[in-house]
């Protein structure tokens, strides 16, 4: 089958503030970006005739109806798909078959979240309820977190194949690096990996700085047709192939710890695209904590099963190294609003199109950007180029 | 002091909550493939039959993956740390989530043969847990 995705093209991305916002709503970091992002294409939020949106936290039921009449859209194509942090990921994959079989022309991914002024500025746990209802019940009587499911994650992948904690500061010191040449990142000093393995173990194996900020932030995306995106701004980003996968729900439904289903979406990416992972320049791979970023590596197939953490030691990610890697500063220290999918999307148009000033990986004609959602349990990857 | 989430009973786990209150360690097999499943559903996830029956599990496992857990993910936690979060493989094959108790958290360790027990947590609710063999 030919790839009709190939004819869909990223035309327009923006984030909202960040950082801590508390003077504007998650609807209005969202509108926000969403504006800015039309903008950035030379399209009016008039032209949008799809919407991909979802929020997770109180007062997102019915996402897409509820973010479609905040901005005053109607659209023929709409879609709330809930799969965590790779929902916006997994949107570009919709909105490239909507758009590529005419259901919709322009389609706007946005995502907003207040997800540190919710807390009351601090980064604790959200919920405090005492009644689980649901599959969740065989979990949170246990004391499940996010960061206790990938710990379990990260303490299985040690026991298998040898892999360190340093290994793992690898990736959050590299990282670091690259915000440290984005201006819009929050955390832009440098750490060593003795930083990081000094820093209080909250889940073992995982020290603080192994985990993402918490933040607010919005982000959005628009695409349409390649054959009108020539006509727009700024040069168009093709969608050259896509992926998405979820495995499960719940970490100890997991099937394997040490595998996501990145081994699933981004086999697709690959074969969709006709591309192979050398002609990657650019890959920016979703950092909840750092566990996250070495089993997708591995399961991405950009080094074999057990050995991430050889394949991201020496600052292999970092500026100057030979994988380029979360360029923006991920969510290790540029911004984390709880779901961060949307902007690796946005720093992997940024890094095609040319635009990143210091932190531009020189030519960089294609990127892959994953996004990870639940609790390891959801992927969506994505292969951009250039037109 | 504040409580921890506890799980509200509902048609499919009604059964296994109201056995871990006698301190039975009850789990699904299905009828139709034979096949175990953890946690409670109305149907077999391997083939989705709904003609499923209640065993008396052994209780033993093994630890597939565990975590000394220093921050209190809720307030209900918040005396309780640290303590070790784990997924066990249940001799019958399926994976559960679990705490291990009644050792040093940090002596705990993937492989451990470990056994369950039960702790009371209210006068209504009994938790599964396990604690090395
Ligand atoms: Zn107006
Ligand atoms: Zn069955």
């Amino acid at each position: 089958m030919a790839n009709a995705m190939r004819d869909v093209a990223i035309v327009g991305v923006a984030e909202s503030d960040l950082g801590r916002v508390p003077d504007k709503s998650k609807f209005q970091l969202s509108a926000e970006a969403s504006r800015l992002a039309l903008d950035d294409a030379g399209l009016s939020v008039k032209d949008v005739d799809g919407l991909f949106t979802t929020i997770i936290t109180e007062g997102g039921q019915f996402s897409s109806m509820m973010m479609a009449e905040y901005m005053g859209i109607t659209p023929r194509f709409t879609d709330s798909t809930s799969i965590g942090g790779s929902s916006f990921v997994a949107y570009v994959e919709h909105a490239a078959m909507a758009i590529a079989t005419g259901l919709c022309d322009v389609a706007l991914i946005c995502h907003g979240s207040t997800n540190i002024s919710d807390r009351g500025g601090k980064g604790g746990p959200m919920s405090a309820s005492t009644d689980v209802f649901g599959p969740s019940q065989f979990e949170e009587p246990y004391g499940v977190s996010t960061v206790g499911s990938y710990a379990l994650a990260a303490q299985r992948h040690m026991h298998e194949y040898g892999t360190t904690s340093e290994q793992l500061a690898e990736i959050a010191v590299a990282t670091r690096k690259w915000a440290s040449m984005n201006p819009k990142a929050r955390m832009r000093d440098p750490i060593t990996i003795d930083d990081v393995m000094n820093s209080r173990v909250i889940a073992s194996p995982l020290h603080l700085l192994d985990c993402c900020l918490v933040t607010d932030a919005g982000g959005a995306v628009v695409l349409t047709s390649l054959e009108r995106a020539r006509d727009l701004k700024k040069t168009p980003v093709q969608v050259l192939g896509t992926g998405e996968a979820h495995t499960h729900r719940m970490i100890s439904q997991m099937p394997d710890l040490t595998q996501t289903a990145a081994a699933i979406s981004g086999k697709l990416a690959f074969e969709r695209s006709g591309l192979t992972h050398s002609d990657i320049d650019v890959a920016q791979i979703y950092d909840s904590f750092t566990i996250t970023v070495l089993l997708t590596l591995e399961s991405l197939g950009f080094c074999a099963k057990g050995e991430g953490g050889a394949f991201v030691s020496n600052q292999r990610t970092a500026p100057g190294g030979d994988f380029p890697m979360n360029t923006q500063g991920g969510a290790l220290s540029y911004t984390h609003p709880g779901m961060f999918g949307i902007f690796t999307v946005i720093e992997g148009v940024r890094q095609v199109r040319g635009e990143c000033g210091p932190r531009q990986v020189p030519n960089a004609q294609v990127a892959l950007c994953n996004g990870t959602g639940g609790v390891l349990s959801s992927t969506g990857t994505i292969i951009l180029g250039r037109d | 002091m504040a409580l921890p989430p506890l799980p509200r009973p509902y048609q499919d786990t009604a059964a296994y909550w109201e056995a871990a209150k006698d301190h039975r360690f009850i789990i699904q097999k299905c009828k139709e493939c034979g096949e175990f499943q953890f946690y409670p559903r109305g149907v077999c996830s391997h083939c989705l039959s709904s003609d499923l029956d209640w065993q008396e599990a052994s209780g033993k496992a093994e630890i597939y993956s565990c975590s000394v857990n220093y921050r209190a993910p809720h307030p209900g936690f918040a005396d309780a740390t640290p303590f070790v979060l784990a997924i066990v493989t249940l001799e019958e094959g399926p994976r559960m989530m679990t705490n291990i108790i009644g050792c040093d958290p940090e002596s705990v360790k993937i492989g451990m043969a470990v056994s369950v027990v039960f702790e009371d947590v209210t006068d209504e609710v009994t938790l599964p847990k396990f604690t090395p063999v």
